[in-house]
């Protein structure tokens, strides 16, 4: 046992065999046990699982293929997870600099001066990558047992599911861009493939559509980076690429513009799959998939991606500093546009997309003022609050059996105090409320965005004004959900039960992680030794080293002074999460309920007391009715309207140029004949007289 | 001996008239005529090209040329003689059920 | 009186170097005389026949290896290139064969006048292969296309096969009248046809100046993109592909691309870059030309065989983006690229028609609707194929594309891999929206019934499946072979 921990690393790839072997024995299950379940001539009731594993189908004995499968399918990445930890703890006690280890596993493509082998690379960053995902897959396969239990198909369920985690792993554990592109590709297609997973719901299958279309022009631009980078560097792996800047620096072949036009192309892969200005269309719509899938993929892992992908080529951003602001201002924009689209929305689920999106600008802020450490660090504590969030309004979703139209809920705290409790410590994280972890990660990345070379005081100042929007739309969130009085349907108020344990275990675990996963990079300013950062440094000093390399003139990196400033930009964004929770708190809580419950009692009292709110009204319509329309209008225009036409129109152009072009297909022979002949003339007269 | 340019654009113009004829005609037997009418030019300049170089590869192309324009005219004018069996016509622009 | 001088040892490596091509021959002769001998009921040994003969050929093109035999005084050479397309035109043609036995009776090609003229097709499709003169490169594309004209309108009582046999029929000959005018030109430019002379001619822009021999490589060029289908010369394609019986559709769409392709490539490394400032803007225009209208033509198409006609030209122009690149590297990724196409395209096909219950209407996208969780297996395999042929990893397609748009890079056609990669994309669209009719559009009525698949017909779409995925994940070994093949063609 000893011997075989001494060497864990060479173990690392059976923290891809373990979901790649959940796949193979789910999918035999679900081909042998399943098929008649999903055969809709049958007559094998589809209409039985309108979505959301509806909680009150008969209690029918469990087969038994199903509890092999909800044992398979959690203890693979269970497995999976121990693994990771034990390769990440040796990682720890190895010294700093030799913390990268590769494992060949066999030569992929040996040809042509192109040399990629399938090979494994576990470093401070993939480390924390790796972690992430397991972990929290983890807890998300265990929720998704409970969540998913009236489904029909079960075992396809989680075949995707573990394909997607066996894509995810090769994605960040992956120690070349190839191999990271076969990843990206991969996590594509089972997010398209679990987006449309009740594909009976039209809605769910053109939602799979956009997301895989969209995803598609990401993948155009990283595969034209891609092309770049080998044909520049010679390689496509990360040690080798990164090991040549320097060289090629000085030989004058990585110029400036060269390393902009690929970061840029990166980004456009990035802005893809991480759902930014102005590709981020799909991940509202992608809602619509099961809600543990909107959790595991569509805020935890699958999104951060393009963060991972921008960090992991730090030391090539570093060297273009347009695509490090182009990265900044999309980052910041996509902060606040999304962050005010969250506002006004009424389904949960879409709330908590906009957020995520709003997040991921945070994240590409961060990377795009330099702080790629930050922005890891909120990739983290966000992948932990934001599951919690997740699975916390799947938990909602569960018990108003389908509801998710924050409208119809209500007073739901005293039924489901689990739920409640959790879902409130994470809205505390992703607010910035102090201790927790989101304010951890979102305050270096503030102040970062202040202070860093690349930062500016407006980059800050917007992002502040997003912290103080996403404080105020998830307290609206956390009002309109559990408190007040209750809005529910009569019939599904008589259903409302707390969740199994299966799914309220993983709400408790993620929220603690919530609380404590900050604590790993408490800032110098506040006492803390920000452990994080240093543990992800010998990753991201290469880029730094770089930059001052070709720009010679810049100090030493500025490690954190300690500034007063810092202090009290942190009071500042504490403040701004404070007011944006205090104006929730009247609009949601003191202000719209009573008219609600007097309206109830007595109708005409309802008028006179109406009448006696006109101050407020005016109040309100004045102020704050502003701003949930202009955010209401931002949608409208900017998403629904502007960007969805683009994305739109762009397809109704190409597919009526399609149409038209097919109409020169007349089916005449002669006519066929006249465009050879043409072609011939064009051709012969261009050679001879050009 | 005349050089053989004067065979080159005469064989340019049979290829020219037989190409047109092709996209112009609409009966495919027509076609298939102008067809062979480009295959003789090509064979003309062929053997033009060949009896003024003295080299005999111009005359052994001619001949291939021929030999498979004759296989070629055989499928073609059965194909047309199914075509005919099943529709009564064989008026290319009557015959355009496949398309777009 | 001169003794003509016999050299026997010069007619043994004549023979030798079209060995497999004899082969083929003699089993298509003896499958035509079988056929008569034969009660109806015996008829499915002809198929196995045929393709104990296509394999006998396989074996006979290794046994020849890559070394480099002359035949018939230059006319005909069997090197590493010839081998390589060998082994893809002939594995094709025992793919397609394969899927016969066993299918042939329901799709009435049940006779031997069909194996033989496949196999005489494949003849054709070696010697063009391996033609190193204009003229054996001409009688390999005769041989090989007049077959195929028959082949198309094989079940002829049925109007669009007939009618796609016509079209193609007489656009054909007049796309060869097209490159056989161009060798005259060529011929009359500089007195021969053998294309290492011509090499030796040109070499070094020693002939760019010529006009004629301009207007002949053009001409040419023409005769080559009308069999790859290029655009403006592609109009037959979809027509011949939505006529033609299924099966015949697969053979001509893996096997004919590879063999004219094969001589493209012959010619476009060994002439054109004599003349390349003049003829590689033509190729450019041609491959990005090609691409766009084939992926855009088959955006809006409701019949999947048209589909996949369409995505066959769009394909021809991926190919050839590997051309204009022009160097090894490009040539290498086109020759890759043409093997996995080969079976990706026969497995796509080999599974549509599986599903479609007969032709012409069977081929509505429709009919796809609730395939993919009703029959699990043909929708996965039908997914694979689709995706590959998508360029997404971990198939063969992918590497293939990789290759292809990574030379043009290297060689400095930044815009080409962009338009390539963009129309890649758009592609996806298409292949993506059969996927979504099979796994995600519930069926109006009963789900179509495919046919189960005759024991033969499934290790075809098996072998498909696993070479795309072999192809994917370790391309190495046949990454090498194209390399060495190009190679054997530069020496």
């Amino acid at each position: 046992m000893v011997s075989a921990l001494s060497n864990i690393h060479e173990y690392l790839w059976l923290i891809l065999a373990f979901p790649l072997a959940g796949v193979v024995l789910n999918g035999i299950i679900a081909l042998v046990a399943e098929r008649p379940l999903l055969l809709p001539a049958d007559g094998h009731g589809h209409d039985d699982h309108g979505g959301h594993g509806d909680a009150h189908g008969g209690h029918h004995e469990t087969p038994a293929y199903r509890k092999l499968v909800a044992f398979i399918a959690p203890g693979m990445i269970f497995a999976a997870f121990v693994v990771a930890v034990l390769s990440v703890l040796q990682l720890t006690r190895m010294p700093a600099e030799a913390r990268t280890v590769v494992q060949t596993l066999f030569p992929w493509i040996q040809a042509g001066g192109l040399s990629v082998s399938v090979a494994l690379q576990l470093d401070p960053l993939s480390s924390v990558m790796i972690l992430v995902v397991t972990g929290v897959g983890f807890l998300i396969h265990v929720y998704s047992v409970g969540y998913m239990s009236h489904e029909p198909a079960f075992a396809r369920f989680f075949f995707y599911l573990n394909l997607f985690m066996f894509s995810m792993l090769t994605l960040v554990l992956g120690s070349s861009y190839l191999l990271m592109f076969v990843g990206w590709e991969g996590v594509g297609l089972c997010s398209y493939l679990l987006i449309g997973f009740w594909y009976e719901k039209d809605s769910a299958s053109t939602a799979g559509k956009k997301a895989f279309v969209v995803n598609r022009v990401g993948d155009f631009g990283f595969l034209l980076a891609m092309f770049l980078v080998f044909w520049n560097f010679g390689t496509l792996n990360y040690t080798d690429v990164m090991a040549k800047i320097p060289s090629l620096q000085h030989s004058g072949i990585l110029t400036t513009g060269l390393a902009t036009a690929i970061t840029l192309l990166m980004f456009v892969g990035a802005t893809g799959k991480s759902a930014q200005i102005p590709l981020y269309v799909w991940l509202p719509d992608a809602m619509e998939g099961p809600t543990p899938v909107s959790a595991l993929i569509h805020a935890a892992t699958m999104v951060t991606a393009g963060v991972y992908m921008v960090a992991r080529s730090n030391a090539l951003f570093m060297l273009a500093p347009f695509t490090m602001g182009t990265v900044a201002v999309i980052g910041a924009a996509t902060a606040i546009f999304a962050a005010s689209m969250g506002i006004c929305q009424k389904d949960i689920k879409r709330v908590l997309a906009y957020s995520t999106v709003s997040q991921l600008g945070y994240m590409f802020l961060a990377c795009g003022v330099g702080a790629f450490g930050a922005g890891i660090f909120h990739l983290m504590t966000h992948a932990f609050f934001k599951a919690l969030l997740f699975l916390g309004s799947g938990s909602v979703i569960h018990a108003m059996s389908g509801e998710q139209d924050m409208m119809k809920m209500g007073s739901l705290r005293k039924h489901t105090p689990i739920t409640f409790w959790t879902m409130f410590i994470g809205t505390l994280a992703i607010a910035g409320i102090p201790g927790l972890a989101g304010f951890f990660s979102k305050d270096e990345i503030l102040w970062r965005a202040f202070s860093s070379d690349h930062g500016s005081p407006f980059l800050w100042a917007v992002a502040a004004v997003a912290a103080g929007t996403t404080a105020f739309y998830m307290f609206r969130l956390i009002f309109l959900t559990f408190f007040g009085a209750s809005r529910m349907d009569k019939e599904v108020e008589k259903h409302v039960h707390e969740s199994p344990f299966s799914m309220t275990i993983p709400l408790m675990v993620l929220a603690a992680l919530s609380i404590c996963g900050g604590w790993l990079g408490i800032p110098a300013a506040l006492g803390g030794s920000n452990y994080f950062e240093k543990w992800l440094e010998p990753i991201f000093e290469g880029g730094h080293k770089a930059a001052e390399a070709a720009t010679e003139a810049i100090g030493h990196g500025a490690m954190a002074h300690h500034d007063p400033m810092e202090f009290i930009l942190m009071g500042a964004s504490v403040a701004v999460a404070l007011f944006g929770i205090a104006i929730a708190y009247y609009l949601y809580m003191v202000r719209p309920e009573k008219p609600a419950k007097i309206a109830e009692g007595n109708p005409n009292l309802y008028r006179l007391v109406y009448n006696k709110y006109f101050v407020d009204e005016l109040y309100e319509w004045l102020i704050i009715r502003r701003i949930v329309d202009w955010s209401i209008w931002l949608w409208q225009m900017f998403d629904v309207q502007f960007i969805d036409a683009i994305v739109n129109g762009v397809a109704k152009t190409v597919r009526s140029a399609g149409d038209e072009t097919r109409k020169i297909q007349t089916g005449v022979v002669g006519n066929y004949a006249f465009s050879i002949l043409l072609g011939a003339v064009f051709i012969v007269g261009y050679l001879i007289w050009r | 001996m005349m050089g053989p340019s004067a065979y080159l654009i005469l064989s340019g113009i049979l290829f020219a008239i037989g190409a047109i004829g092709v996209v112009a005609r609409k009966n495919a037997l027509i076609i298939l005529m102008s067809v062979e009418l480009m295959l003789n030019g090509v064979n003309v300049a062929f053997v033009a090209v060949g009896s003024y170089m003295g080299d005999p590869t111009g005359g052994i192309f001619a001949f291939m040329v021929m030999t498979v324009a004759a296989a070629e005219a055989a499928v073609g004018l059965s194909i047309l003689i199914a075509i005919y069996r099943l529709k009564e016509t064989i008026d290319i622009t009557e015959l355009s059920v496949l398309k777009w | 009186m001169i003794a003509i001088p016999f050299d026997s040892s010069q007619v043994m490596q004549g023979i030798a170097s079209i060995a497999p091509e004899a082969i083929l021959v003699c089993t298509a002769i003896t499958v035509l005389m079988a056929d008569l001998f034969l009660a109806e009921d015996g008829k499915w040994l002809l198929c196995w026949l045929s393709l104990a003969g296509v394999l006998a050929a396989l074996g006979e093109v290794y046994l020849l290896g890559s070394s480099r035999i002359v035949g018939f005084s230059g006319m005909i050479t069997s090197d590493g290139f010839g081998m390589f397309f060998s082994t893809v035109v002939l594995s094709a043609c025992a793919l397609v064969l394969l899927m016969a036995t066993g299918w042939s009776e329901r799709a009435g090609t049940q006779k031997g006048e069909f194996y033989s003229l496949i196999l005489m097709s494949t003849t054709g499709m070696l010697i063009m292969a391996k033609g190193t003169d204009l003229m054996t490169i001409f009688l390999g594309l005769e041989t090989l296309s007049i077959p195929i004209y028959v082949l198309v309108g094989f079940q002829r009582s049925r109007m669009t096969a007939i009618e796609g046999a016509l079209k193609y029929f007489l656009l054909g000959a007049f796309g060869a009248a097209f490159m056989l005018y161009g060798m005259a030109l060529i011929y009359a430019a500089t007195g021969t046809t053998k294309i290492p002379v011509l090499v030796y001619m040109s070499v070094g822009g020693g002939m760019a100046g010529s006009s004629l021999f301009l207007a002949g490589m053009g001409l040419l060029l023409v005769g080559f993109a009308f069999k790859v289908s290029l655009f403006p010369f592609h109009m037959w394609t979809p027509d011949a592909y939505e006529g033609a019986p299924t099966l015949v559709t697969a053979f001509m769409s893996a096997a004919v691309k590879a063999a004219a392709f094969a001589a493209l490539v012959r010619v476009a490394m060994l002439l054109f870059p004599g003349v390349s400032p003049a003829i590689g803007p033509v190729l450019w225009v041609l491959a990005v030309l090609t691409m766009t209208v084939g992926n855009i033509s088959a955006l809006g198409q409701n019949n999947v065989k048209r589909i996949l006609a369409y995505s066959s030209i769009a394909h021809a122009g991926y190919i050839m983006v590997g051309l204009v690149a022009g160097d090894l590297l490009g040539s290498q990724a086109a020759l890759f690229y043409l093997l996995v196409y080969a079976f990706m395209n026969i497995g796509a096909f080999g599974v549509l028609m599986l599903i479609s219950q007969k032709e012409d209407d069977g081929y509505d996208i429709h009919n796809l609707r609730g395939i993919g969780f009703k029959y699990p297996v043909l929708g996965a395999l039908l997914t694979l194929f689709l995706v590959s042929l998508a360029g997404i990893p971990p198939t063969g397609g992918f590497i293939g594309k990789f290759y292809l748009f990574s030379a043009a890079v290297k060689n400095g056609y930044i815009w080409l891999a962009i338009l390539g990669v963009l129309n890649s994309a758009a592609s996806i669209y298409y292949y993506l929206r059969i996927v979504v009719y099979m796994y995600f559009m519930t069926p109006e009525g009963e789900v179509v019934t495919p046919h189960t698949p005759p024991f033969g017909y499934a290790l075809a779409l098996c072998a498909c499946a696993a070479v795309v995925l072999v192809l994917g994940m370790i391309p190495g070994a046949v990454l090498t072979m194209a390399e060495q093949s190009v190679l054997s063609l530069l020496m």
